[in-house]
């Protein structure tokens, strides 16, 4: 547990260093937000009905932007053996990198939201399920993303491919994520989708650690 | 403390080497020479469990190999694992209780090598031989008994690489083991293993 804990303040300080990227996903996660209402032509009445669903695939969009450095820079300069060579078992380090992924993009994230989703025009009321479901649904994001990282690892172009990998494993919390602000807005219970998220949310802890795990050591290769 | 057996390795197509067998004992240096591409690194990541060896067996005296990478082995090659936008300290702070090192095998470490006036300075402000001291501080810090090099002086005045050669002897003379890939010859008494030509 204190390896676990002395990697995670490393990964949180790597993820502010050099520019602080938790801000630049926040901040592209807000200009995705503001650019849609401007796109559709300025309707906020037009907009709402779908504003849950362009407030989660932008949420999206933005836990890929720093995917990509979670474990190719380990790579690149030679910490991921070092890291393999710790006393934790691979699949626990892959876990902790896509919590503390969690932790430095995806709360920031979250914690962004709900302005996201006011300006695409959900009642302010929203806020606090908006917060709440995108904090659950930035960790699934956050875990099958590492898992498309780990998967990507090596490749000459592995944003592009990250990318790719990753956002049709996306789909389903960003269906159940929007799903559940969506009965909100309705005033039903938004318990049955939120439940689906977490389901996923599990799903995702369970699966990533092993097969990330697996994809690394086949990088390392 | 480490004993291959019948290893087989090869990089996709091309086969490094064959049926290679080779014992390293406590408180022994072993040389791995060999040519350019000849497999030395290959091997020493096999041994470390990076690369999965096509045939042979890889046994750590009496502990799950896994577990003996783990806990016992260290691992020094071309690459120093640090990060440049990272202050020196910070870095070194990471590797050394990352591998479990207590805060006073630090301080001894930045003593020994002599890292103190670099520490607050950012990775990438440091000259390739400064990173590879700090690197090398893990070693010190963390005791693991098994080292292995791979061309661990390369980057290294003749001062800091006879420094570093009183070190490998220390931890030889407490019973560690030492397996370096290397062209120059080890600064400590070393059997040589010559793994071939290449190809």
């Amino acid at each position: 547990m204190k390896a676990l804990l002395i990697l995670w303040r490393r990964e949180l300080a790597l993820a502010w260093a050099g520019g602080g990227g938790p801000l630049l996903a926040c901040g592209f996660f807000l200009c995705l937000t503001v650019l849609v209402p401007l796109a559709a032509g300025g309707d906020p009445a037009g907009l709402r009905p779908v504003a849950g669903g362009i407030a989660w695939l932008a949420l999206a969009l933005s836990s890929i932007l720093s995917l990509e450095r979670l474990f190719e820079r380990d790579l690149e300069d030679g910490a991921l053996d070092l890291i393999a060579l710790g006393p934790v078992p691979l699949e626990l380090t892959v876990l902790a990198k896509a919590k503390a992924q969690w932790l430095a993009v995806g709360v920031p994230l979250a914690v962004t939201a709900p302005v996201a989703a006011i300006t695409l025009g959900l009642p302010p009321a929203q806020a606090p399920l908006v917060a709440f479901s995108a904090l659950i649904g930035a960790l699934g994001f956050a875990l099958t993303g590492a898992l498309g990282a780990a998967l990507a690892l090596g490749s000459k172009r592995g944003g592009l491919l990250i990318a790719v990998v990753v956002l049709p494993l996306f789909i389903p919390p960003v269906v159940f994520g929007a799903g559940a602000l969506e009965r909100s807005v309705n005033g039903l219970s938004p318990a049955p989708a939120l439940a689906f998220l977490l389901a996923y949310v599990l799903f995702a802890a369970v699966v990533t650690p092993f097969a990330g795990a697996a994809a690394i050591r086949n990088a390392q290769g | 403390m480490l004993t291959v057996a019948g290893l087989t390795l090869s990089r996709g197509e091309r086969v490094l080497f064959r049926d290679l067998s080779l014992s390293l004992a406590s408180g022994e240096a072993v040389a791995l020479t060999g040519a350019n591409g000849a497999g030395k690194t290959s091997l020493l990541r096999a041994l470390a469990g990076f690369l999965r060896p096509d045939a042979g067996s890889i046994a750590f005296a009496d502990v799950d190999p896994a577990e003996a990478r783990r806990r016992h082995l260290h691992w020094l090659g071309h690459l120093d694992g640090l990060k440049g936008a990272r202050r020196a300290r910070d870095e070194l702070d990471f590797q050394c209780r990352w591998l479990g090192a207590a805060p006073e095998g630090v301080a001894a470490a930045v003593d020994v090598l002599a890292l103190e006036p670099l520490l607050d300075l950012e990775v990438r402000q440091l000259s390739a031989g400064q990173r590879r001291r700090l690197a090398f501080a893990r070693l010190i810090a963390a005791p693991r008994p098994i080292w292995l090099l791979d061309e661990p002086f390369a980057p290294l005045d003749a001062r800091w690489r006879a420094a570093l050669g009183l070190l490998m002897q220390a931890h030889i003379d407490k019973g560690g083991a030492i397996l370096a890939a290397v062209h120059d010859p080890l600064p400590v008494a070393a059997r040589a293993i010559d793994i071939g030509a290449g190809r």
